[in-house]
Formats: structure tokens, C-alpha cells, sequence
């Protein structure tokens, strides 16, 4: 690891004015993804802003149907989370099955979303819920914030603060993991709501995580895990690499949506 | 540099080490506890799994001034009064290592796991919650027998104290 300054913010604005101050600095959530880039040498922060002490990016709420989550919450609070649980079950299951216990011990909701990983699962979800994502300056819907490989509409300096949303009717979430990294080779997660359905697929997309608006139509007009076995997903659109090829993966994509439907119920 | 405290086994400790030292160094070389191990370098393999305030972690991706304040336990931590932990006695018992080499992250693990689902353990979700720490030799077979024999008796244990 290349040499790097440490710094510990206990707020919001502290760690903003740290950042501003720092121009090759990074935030630091988890640590999952950047300490491990850092140790390959393929990311050099100058400094390291750790977001990990601010109360106000810590913690779950939930006021009747809308859910928050701060962005530092961990993976396995997520897990565990009785009350979320009883809302949206499914974003409960989809944090236990990231990577394994030490990984959720330790990553966070904010951390996996800015990384925009195109085999992450939170992108999916978010998606999938219509989230909307609460930085430090704005609100940007799900829709507008992941747009492409480890690319968001975040800015430079700009800190993810929650994610909030609306909990569905139903949802459900599959994934096929990578046998060796727990990662989504392909996961979908789909979600029902008095505004329709929303499908959000990770770990497939040439160009990341994607909504499949034909699923969405065929799920529509009839919630069932046959639906959409129809939907047509083109392996033109698809990531290949030595895990599975393009052609493989589209038809995974339809896999775990029927079984994304199943487990919603 | 970076001034780092932290409470390790109990015992409070201070050093001075880079920014960018990662925790598993600081254990072993800073404070000469080898029982944490290095063993992927990629965040894989589980070996240098230790608690910090009470959770498992993986102390390889994690670094030292991070972790500046918190509770450590160690492999070294573990044994009361010199009486192997009821994890530790149990994969003696069960043949729960060969070479050895992951099993204090094996243990840490298992540890951390016992502790958080209050006795609900089954075969599935210790194999789920293994998934974190690779072992070359044993197939994990006995891992995972061990694990729920130490569940039982550890379980089993609080139910009689409570009684
Ligand atoms: C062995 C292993 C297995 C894994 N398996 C999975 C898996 O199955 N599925 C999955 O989805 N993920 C997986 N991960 C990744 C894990 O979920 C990470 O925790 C996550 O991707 C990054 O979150 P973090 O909190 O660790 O972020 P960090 O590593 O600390 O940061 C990642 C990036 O996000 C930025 N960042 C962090 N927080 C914020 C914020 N609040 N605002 C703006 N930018 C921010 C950082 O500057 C950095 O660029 C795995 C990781 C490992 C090591």
C-alpha cells in the first residue's frame, strides 16, 4: 500500500471540509472495496476521511411505509434489522447474502452504492425500490445515480448521507453468486407497488446495473414467476468474462427474476 | 504517523506505526500476538479474522488507526485461566484442523457466530456463515461439527446456569 494520511471525522460537515481540503483524498465507509484496491497498489489516496464515527450517517428509521438507512449502516444491521424486516423482508435478505460475515460486519450501504460495482447487490435493489439517494446536497433518484461500470452521478467531494424509499407491496430478491467471490454473477430483484413494478438486474449488464422494463410490462399485467420467462434480454447487453459468457448470463437474468418472483410471494 | 490505542485481550495498548499499517501487522509485529495470521492478501481467506467490539472482522483490511479506540480480541483472548475455550476444546475434540494454519480464524469466526444466533445454529447456516474462511485440509467437515457441537455445549451450558 502506497503511503496515505488518516483522518477521522465525527460529522458531516467535518468530514466535507476534510474532503475539500484533500484534493486526491477519498472518503473511507467499510473499507471493503478501498482498503483492498489500496493494498494492490491500483488506488493511492493521498488521505483517508473515515465516515465510520459520524452518528448522523449511522442507523435505520422507518415511519409507517418510508425507510431510511444511513449511509454508514452496515451490511449485517441491514441483516438483521427486525424492523425493516417487517417492511421489506427482502432488502433484509439480500444484505445477509453479501459476501460473508466479517465482509458485513464491516461494509456499508453508502460504500457499495458510490462504488457502483457492476456485480454489487444494493444497485439492484435500489433500483428496483425507486430509492432515492440523499447526499450532502441533493436527492437523486435511483434511476439517475448509477450510470455505468463503478460510475454515479456523484460528484467530486460529493458524500452519500441515506438512501431512502418507499417499502412495496412485495419484493423479492435471487442471485446466482460467483462460487468464489459471493458476488452476483447475476442477481434481480423485483419490486411491487401501488405504482407498478419495478425489475433491477446486477451482475449482468455490459453497461451495470439496469432496470428490464419488458419484465417490468409482462409482471405488470400478470404478477406470476412465469411471466418472464417471454421477456426478451439480448446477450449484446450482457457482461462476459471467464465465469460466464454473455449468452449464459441473459439467460440467468430470466432465472432469477422467475425466482425473485417466487420467493416475493 | 499515527498514535494508536486500543484494548486488546483486555489489556490497554499504545503504539506508533504508518497510516496506512494494516491491523494484522499491528498485532503481530507491534504487539508480537502470531496467532493472527496473513493469509490471502485479498480479503478471502479469513485467517486473520479477530472481534473488534464484539464483531468478527477481517483484520487484513482494516487499519490499524482505524480500528484507534476499539476492543480487540485475538485467538490469544479467548482461553480463561489457561482452560481451552469451549470452541477451541471442541475442534480438538472433533478433529476441526489439520495443518492449523486458518484455524484461529476458524475459531474467531465460529466464536462471533455461536454468540450471535443464540443456540439457532443448524448444518446450513454454519456452512453459510463459513463462507468467509477458506481451509485447504479438512474438506470442513469436521469444521462445521465442531462448530455445532461447541453451540450445544455452550448452549446447553447457559440453559443449565439459567436454571
Ligand atoms: C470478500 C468480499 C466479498 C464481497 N462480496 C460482495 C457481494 O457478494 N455483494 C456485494 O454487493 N458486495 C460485496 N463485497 C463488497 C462489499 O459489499 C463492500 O462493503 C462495498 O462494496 C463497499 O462498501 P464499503 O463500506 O466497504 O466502502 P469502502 O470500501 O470504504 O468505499 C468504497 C468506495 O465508496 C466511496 N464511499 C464510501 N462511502 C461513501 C459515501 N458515504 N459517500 C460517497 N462515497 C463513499 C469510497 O470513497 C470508495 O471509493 C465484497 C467484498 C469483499 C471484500
Amino acid at each position: 500500500m502506497y503511503e496515505t494520511n488518516y483522518h477521522r471525522a465525527s460529522s458531516v460537515e467535518g468530514a466535507i471540509k476534510l474532503r475539500g481540503d484533500h484534493e486526491e483524498g477519498r472518503y473511507l465507509a467499510g473499507g471493503m472495496t478501498l482498503i483492498a484496491t489500496m493494498k494492490q497498489r491500483l488506488a493511492a489516496p493521498s488521505d483517508l476521511i473515515d465516515l465510520r464515527h459520524i452518528p448522523d450517517l449511522a442507523g435505520i428509521s422507518i415511519d409507517g411505509g418510508n425507510v431510511r438507512l444511513g449511509a454508514a449502516t452496515p451490511h449485517a444491521e441491514v441483516a438483521r434489522s427486525e424492523e425493516l424486516r417487517a417492511v421489506c423482508p427482502a432488502l433484509c435478505n439480500l444484505a445477509g447474502m453479501i459476501g460473508d460475515p466479517h465482509v458485513r460486519h464491516m461494509g456499508t450501504i453508502g460504500g457499495s452504492i458510490a462504488n457502483n460495482d457492476p456485480a454489487a447487490d444494493y444497485p439492484a435493489a435500489m433500483l428496483a425500490l425507486g430509492a432515492t439517494i440523499i447526499t450532502d446536497r441533493r436527492w437523486i433518484t435511483a434511476d439517475e445515480f448509477f450510470i455505468g461500470l463503478f460510475e454515479t452521478a456523484l460528484e467530486e467531494g460529493e458524500m452519500v448521507t441515506a438512501v431512502t424509499f418507499e417499502a412495496p407491496e412485495k419484493a423479492g430478491y435471487a442471485k446466482f453468486a460467483n462460487p468464489a467471490s459471493r458476488y452476483a454473477l447475476t442477481g434481480v430483484f423485483v419490486a411491487k407497488s401501488a405504482d407498478g413494478v419495478r425489475v433491477g438486474v446486477t451482475g449482468a449488464g455490459a453497461n451495470g446495473v439496469f432496470r428490464h422494463t419488458g419484465m417490468e410490462e409482462a409482471l405488470e399485467s400478470n404478477w406470476a414467476p412465469d411471466s418472464v420467462a417471454g421477456a426478451d434480454v439480448d446477450p449484446e447487453d450482457m457482461l462476459y468474462d471467464m465465469h460466464a459468457s454473455a449468452a449464459y448470463r441473459a439467460n440467468l437474468v430470466k432465472v432469477m427474476a422467475k425466482r425473485a418472483v417466487i420467493a416475493a410471494g | 504517523m499515527a498514535k494508536v490505542t486500543l484494548t486488546v485481550n483486555g489489556r490497554t495498548v499504545s503504539g506508533e506505526c504508518d497510516d496506512r499499517m494494516l491491523l494484522v501487522h499491528f498485532i503481530r509485529e507491534k504487539l508480537g500476538l502470531t496467532g493472527t495470521h496473513v493469509g490471502c492478501d485479498t480479503t478471502q481467506c479469513g485467517t486473520c479474522v479477530i472481534h473488534m467490539n464484539g464483531r468478527s472482522v477481517k483484520s487484513c483490511s482494516l487499519l490499524a488507526v482505524q480500528a484507534s479506540g476499539a476492543e480487540i480480541t485475538t485467538i490469544e483472548g479467548i482461553a480463561a485461566q489457561g482452560e481451552l475455550h469451549p470452541v477451541q476444546a471442541a475442534f480438538k475434540e472433533h478433529h476441526g484442523l489439520q495443518c492449523g494454519f486458518c484455524t484461529p480464524g476458524m475459531v474467531m469466526t465460529a466464536v462471533d457466530m455461536i454468540g450471535r444466533h443464540g443456540g439457532q445454529l443448524d448444518e446450513a447456516t454454519v456452512r453459510h456463515e463459513l463462507e468467509g474462511n477458506i481451509c485447504r485440509c479438512t474438506g470442513y467437515q469436521n469444521i462445521v461439527a465442531a462448530v455445532l457441537a461447541a453451540n450445544q455445549q455452550m448452549h446447553g451450558a447457559t440453559r443449565q446456569a439459567a436454571e
